[in-house]
């Protein structure tokens, strides 16, 4: 994968494994993506499959030890993230890559006031004045929908609640008006409305601002009306990879089905209990030798325990890890034929 | 936005803790019982001067023979050996001993503090190699290595920006004031032990926090989120543990004055005062008396306003 024309992010082979007594957790085991300028770009898969680590990584948030990033490569608007001294990553933070965290509850400093620690950011990397940082806060907190700014900005967090300190830490991530939003389930923690109204506010930002976004989510109908390409992970390996609606439509990956098949629908027959996928996600530090996914696996047969499987292109821009991409991608043609019918 | 309908005037944790402070009887006699000896010592003898034109290092010029007199409405605390008045002496030796108190305890505040932060933060092996030197120092006993620190660099050897601090704040010369100051940072260098092991405590448990994450995400420094992040997280504790180190470096300096390592004369402290009272204990009593009542007074003021202190910083762990 060269350096094309526009992209923003390549993450090639990535490796992120972690120390443990347990033995090395493959956290993130060869995650290989890329990120075109203005581009939403989802994550999706189980707690434990390595979406975080991998955004981590990117951000370089790995904490060494136990962590160790242990290969691959990642560019960021050509610059190589993984090559640099720990001052220019620092520079990169906030300024050129920003995070929003899943529980705005916890990721605001309790103890110090709203206004202090927004105009941190700006003072840090834009080199603002007291004034300026201050304007410049009350702008950024106007914008992300907190009407009274001038007041509130000198509340402590404890005084917002939940949707309120999201939309904070929105106001925060944007306010170096960054080149690329990583935010690692930013509605997890949010009550339903609450969600809405914050996927719509990013949605809205990354328009207006140009933002280019990576969204962490283990909640598909999250995605669907925001991203342009859905990444499926599962034990640290990237499962599936197609854009949005492809994905959707014709997945070629009998974990992505699984995952699809279990997404609530209003549609759906009263009484019926809801598709869930039989098991736990594996142990990542005692993976077994085959697939990963094969002990969960409806069509699992002998090849799937014995072999690791292969990364099969379905088409240039759509790749599944399954020994049966190709049958499982006809499989869900059909399924839509007969839907669409 | 529905979210945001009316804004609340803000109430900090700080103006919850002093709500619960000034519910609490002894915190608050504590508390005004300092503030009324700090009006006295600063302010007191000026006030005695201009009334009476008693000054604490005034010796008559009478020929007594004894001039120790027991106290009167002149002499409110008698005078003492030399005949000067006690009570200008005991407020003027209370500048000296509240001044160890309190800028000790600011050495050891930074010193302990700083250094906690750091060893907390960063852990691992630095974090052990840290405290194990505060262990060693722990086992040694802390009034030893004042009196080594005293004499070593007591007199000539008085290290020299000691001797300019004391130069610019109180005039050349004065090699009684650089004993002081000296006797300043060898108390705070001692005392910021557990003070180190308090704040560490507290970044471990700050430290894997989401906000630590998240200002770290933002580009903040490593320095930068030990200082502006995490330890305004640790001020509570810290409070309440520097105004317990008050009092205990207030004794400390009592005792060494008592052995004759701390304050010099023509300086005093209560310790010192203290000190020649003993001598006279069976004839003058007051000139024991007097001195000793004041700092017990104060004492007990700085510990109930510590407990109160703690139990109205941090409600979760109150008993009663």
């Amino acid at each position: 994968m060269n350096q094309q024309n526009g992209s923003i992010l390549s993450v090639k082979d990535l490796r992120t494994y972690f120390a443990t007594e347990d033995g090395v957790v493959k956290a993130v085991d060869g995650i290989t993506f890329e990120l075109t300028k203005g581009e939403t770009l989802g994550i999706v898969g189980e707690s434990g499959s390595g979406k975080s680590v991998t955004n981590l990584s990117v951000m370089r948030l790995i904490p060494e030890p136990p962590g160790q990033i242990a290969g691959g490569r990642i560019v960021f608007d050509g610059i190589d993230v993984l090559g640099l001294s720990i001052e220019k990553v620092r520079d990169l933070r906030g300024r050129r890559i920003a995070m929003i965290f899943q529980d705005p509850m916890t990721s605001l400093n309790p103890f110090l006031k709203i206004s202090t620690q927004l105009t941190e950011v700006t003072r840090l990397h834009l080199n603002h004045n007291e004034q300026q940082a201050r304007a410049h806060a009350i702008k950024m907190l106007k914008l992300v929908g907190i009407s009274d700014a001038e007041d509130r900005m000198d509340s402590y967090p404890h005084e917002f609640s939940g949707g309120m300190r999201q939309r904070v830490m929105i106001a925060m991530a944007l306010s170096c008006d960054p080149e690329l939003l990583i935010a690692d389930e930013p509605t997890t923690a949010l009550d339903v409305t609450i969600q809405a109204q914050i996927l719509e506010l990013i949605k809205d930002l990354k328009a207006r601002m140009g933002t280019s976004v990576i969204l962490i989510t283990h909640d598909l109908g999250v995605v669907a009306g925001m991203t342009d390409k859905i990444i499926v992970m599962y034990a640290g390996k990237v499962f599936e990879q197609a854009p949005t609606k492809e994905l959707f439509a014709t997945p070629a990956n009998p974990y992505t089905k699984g995952l699809l098949k279990s997404v609530p629908d209003p549609a759906h027959e009263e009484g019926k209990e809801l598709y869930q996928i039989p098991g736990l996600p594996p142990d990542v530090a005692h993976l077994p030798p085959g697939c990963p996914f094969a002990e969960r696996c409806y069509r699992a047969e002998d090849i799937c325990r014995r072999e690791f499987p292969p990364f099969v292109e379905i088409n240039s821009d759509h790749h599944s890890l399954c020994h049966f991409a190709q049958e499982v991608y006809a499989e869900s043609i059909k399924e839509n034929e007969v839907l669409h019918v | 936005m529905d979210e945001n309908v009316t804004a609340i005037k803000g109430t900090s944790l700080w103006r919850d803790a002093w709500k619960r402070l000034l519910k609490n009887r002894l915190a608050v006699f504590g508390l005004v019982m300092l503030i009324i000896i700090a009006l006295f010592v600063i302010i007191g003898p000026l006030v005695l001067f201009w009334a009476t034109g008693i000054t604490a290092d005034e010796i008559p010029a009478n020929g007594d023979l004894i001039k120790s007199f027991p106290p009167s409405r002149l002499h409110w605390m008698g005078t003492d050996e030399a005949g000067r008045d006690q009570f200008a002496r005991v407020l003027q030796g209370g500048r000296i001993s509240l001044m160890v108190g309190i800028i000790s305890t600011i050495v050891s505040l930074v010193v302990g503090v700083s250094y906690g932060a750091i060893a907390g933060f960063l852990g691992g092996r630095i974090d052990n190699v840290m405290m194990r030197i505060v262990d060693m120092i722990y086992a040694i006993p802390y009034i030893l290595i004042v009196i080594v620190l005293l004499s070593v660099f007591g007199g000539q050897n008085t290290p020299s920006w000691i001797k300019y601090l004391s130069e610019t704040i109180g005039g050349s010369g004065n090699q009684g004031l650089s004993q002081i100051f000296l006797l300043f940072f060898a108390l705070g260098l001692v005392s910021w032990l557990t003070m180190a092991r308090v704040v560490r405590g507290q970044v471990l448990s700050l430290k894997n926090q989401e906000f630590v994450m998240a200002a770290r995400a933002t580009g903040v420094s490593t320095f930068g989120i030990i200082f502006r992040h995490l330890v305004p997280n640790t001020l509570g504790p810290v409070i309440v543990y520097a105004t317990l180190t008050v009092p205990s470096v207030m004794l400390t300096e009592a005792f060494l004055s008592y052995l004759g390592l701390g304050v010099q004369a023509p300086f005093a402290s209560w310790g010192s005062l203290a000190a020649d009272g003993v001598k006279n204990i069976a004839i003058f009593p007051w000139q024991l008396l007097f001195p000793g009542l004041t700092m017990a007074l104060t004492l007990f003021s700085l510990n109930f306003l510590g407990d109160g202190l703690r139990d109205a910083l941090d409600p979760q762990t109150r008993k009663f």
